[in-house]
């Protein structure tokens, strides 16, 4: 991704900035022009709680350039409880406990780095949910 | 709208093509079509194709392969749409000759992937899914897939090795094809001890990356007699093309589970044609993972939703079951070059039509379909030929 493109999605992948669409109430992630259940305008924005629960997961071994210093890794399927769903790898938990329909919540991770002196790209990734944080 | 025919295939061994660069096989696959069809003047050239720009920084690539094939003063387009990049190159020249705009168009689906090290075609690939909420964390295109077949496998409570029957049946048919990548048969044991890629999909899961060409000659049905002389082994009829789409990121479908693009597009196709789905004789579906050949025949008629893997522990999609699949390799066995698959279904829909498709051949095919997928079920293309 370029510079550009990684400034315009910053409130995204910093704060899971979405939308509540005007006419069908239904939350939106990413923000888009169109609603895609109601196809009315849609906004305005709206900040996803972050909570969440896993709908998928798989535990990749061969990966793409750019995110080779962290294979393998867990990359999920995760369902917010307002309603979108994001693709997100997952942290802070070891393979063997990744089930699907556990509740986990968003934190804010090293995604990839562009090499020696390239950009560091942040963003959201999802943990199981701490159980002192209840 | 005019009919259109098929008077002309061409195909390259698929494979690692260390020494040809794309445009040696494209013009490869183009010249053989050519040669069969008889002629040396085309209207237009389409090349499907997904990945040269990113892997090869070559753009306006038809119009270099139409230079590097004599082609001059042709219309000469890309069209890319992933890996269903072949089919909708179909479609365009299949538009181009029913609407009578040309008589004469030859598609070409090519695709050079292993130029690249295997990262740097992986990350091509992810170009496929949505870069800014997908490929940005680090999903692969295996990846995806992988995401799909977990969710299907906890929903419908599928055994890992109920998958194990479609990368049997796709080499057990490969191993008969002189075009395909491995002319293999494999084991139960090697599917079940194959490593991981993305889990739950192993290597035996997943089609290969690899190079290749495939191209097809069309004209007018009603022109076709023109081609069709001496020793030409006849045209074949285009009865249906149709294409849909749905959402390009997986997380955005209403339901992942379901190829919704597959399900219209197989519909219009069924509906344009009058064919039904008992009516197929063979189906060349997009199995690029077993995952995916399952979620394509839930989709066109063949199976319930969550049902798909009974066919294949049945084999019922073998040559002889009730709806063969694959049956010269499909792209687990004969090899999945990207934006060339489309027109490699097309290419061997032609063989089994004509009754050339040797070891392989499909006992009495009449109607053959074949489907190409772009992304994880994003742009779905579906064709019915008949002879």
């Amino acid at each position: 991704m370029s510079i550009a493109s990684l400034w315009r999605t910053r409130q995204q992948r910093y704060s899971l900035q979405g939308e509540i669409c005007p006419d069908c109430h239904q939350a939106i992630f990413p923000p888009r022009d169109v609603c895609p259940h109601c196809s009315e305008a849609a906004g305005p924005l709206h900040t996803m709680s972050g909570r969440g629960e896993v709908y998928s997961y798989t535990k990749m071994f061969n990966v793409p350039d750019g995110f080779l210093a962290q294979r393998p890794y867990t990359v999920a399927l995760v369902k917010l409880e307002e309603g979108p769903m994001v693709t997100a790898q997952l942290t802070d938990i070891s393979d063997e406990d990744v089930e699907i329909g556990m509740p986990v919540e968003m934190v804010t991770r090293k995604l990839r780095e562009e090499g020696e002196g390239g950009e560091i790209v942040y963003g959201y990734k999802f943990r199981p949910v701490l159980a002192a944080a209840d | 709208m005019r009919s259109v025919s098929i008077v002309g295939i061409g195909q390259i061994p698929v494979g690692e093509h260390w020494d040809l660069s794309v445009r040696h096989i494209a013009y490869h696959a183009i010249a053989e079509a050519l040669e069969e069809a008889g002629t040396e003047q085309v209207d237009a050239l389409f090349v499907g194709n997904m990945l040269s720009g990113s892997l090869l920084s070559q753009e306006h690539l038809a119009t270099l392969i139409a230079d590097f094939s004599g082609l001059r003063n042709v219309e000469a387009a890309k069209i890319e749409s992933a890996c269903a990049s072949g089919a909708s190159a179909l479609r365009i020249g299949h538009m181009a000759v029913a609407s009578g705009m040309h008589d004469v168009v030859v598609v070409c689906g090519v695709e050079k992937m292993t130029d690249t090290s295997g990262e740097s075609t992986t990350a091509g690939l992810a170009t496929a899914a949505d870069a800014e909420y997908e490929a940005a964390h680090g999903v692969s295109f295996v990846g995806l897939n992988a995401l799909i077949m977990q969710r299907y496998m906890y929903e419908f409570d599928v055994p890992i090795d109920a998958f194990a029957g479609f990368s049997i049946n796709a080499h057990r048919n490969g191993a008969k094809n002189a075009h395909a990548m491995f002319q293999k048969a494999i084991s139960l044991d090697a599917y079940l001890n194959a490593p991981m890629i993305a889990t739950p999909i192993n290597i035996m899961d997943s089609s290969p990356v690899c190079d290749g060409a495939a191209a097809a000659v069309l004209v007018a049905s009603e022109q076709a007699g023109t081609y069709v002389t001496g020793h030409h082994p006849g045209a074949v009829q285009i009865l249906a093309s149709a294409s849909a789409n749905d959402t390009i990121a997986l997380h955005d479908r209403k339901d992942p589970l379901f190829l919704e693009a597959a399900y219209v597009s197989s519909q219009k196709a069924y509906v344009q044609s009058g064919v039904t789905p008992a009516d197929v004789s063979f189906f060349e579906l997009h199995d690029a993972f077993t995952i995916m050949s399952a979620l394509s025949l839930e989709a066109t008629g063949y199976a319930r939703r969550g049902e798909g893997w009974h066919l294949a522990a049945d084999d019922a999609i073998g040559p002889d079951g009730k709806i063969p699949i694959s049956t010269l390799g499909g792209l687990k066995s004969r090899g999945h070059p990207v934006g060339a698959t489309g027109m490699y279904q097309i290419v061997e829909a032609v063989q089994q039509l004509r009754g050339e498709a040797g070891a392989g051949q499909i006992g009495s095919a009449s109607v053959g379909m074949t489907q190409n997928i772009g992304g994880s079920g994003a742009t779905i293309v579906t064709h019915i030929l008949g002879g």
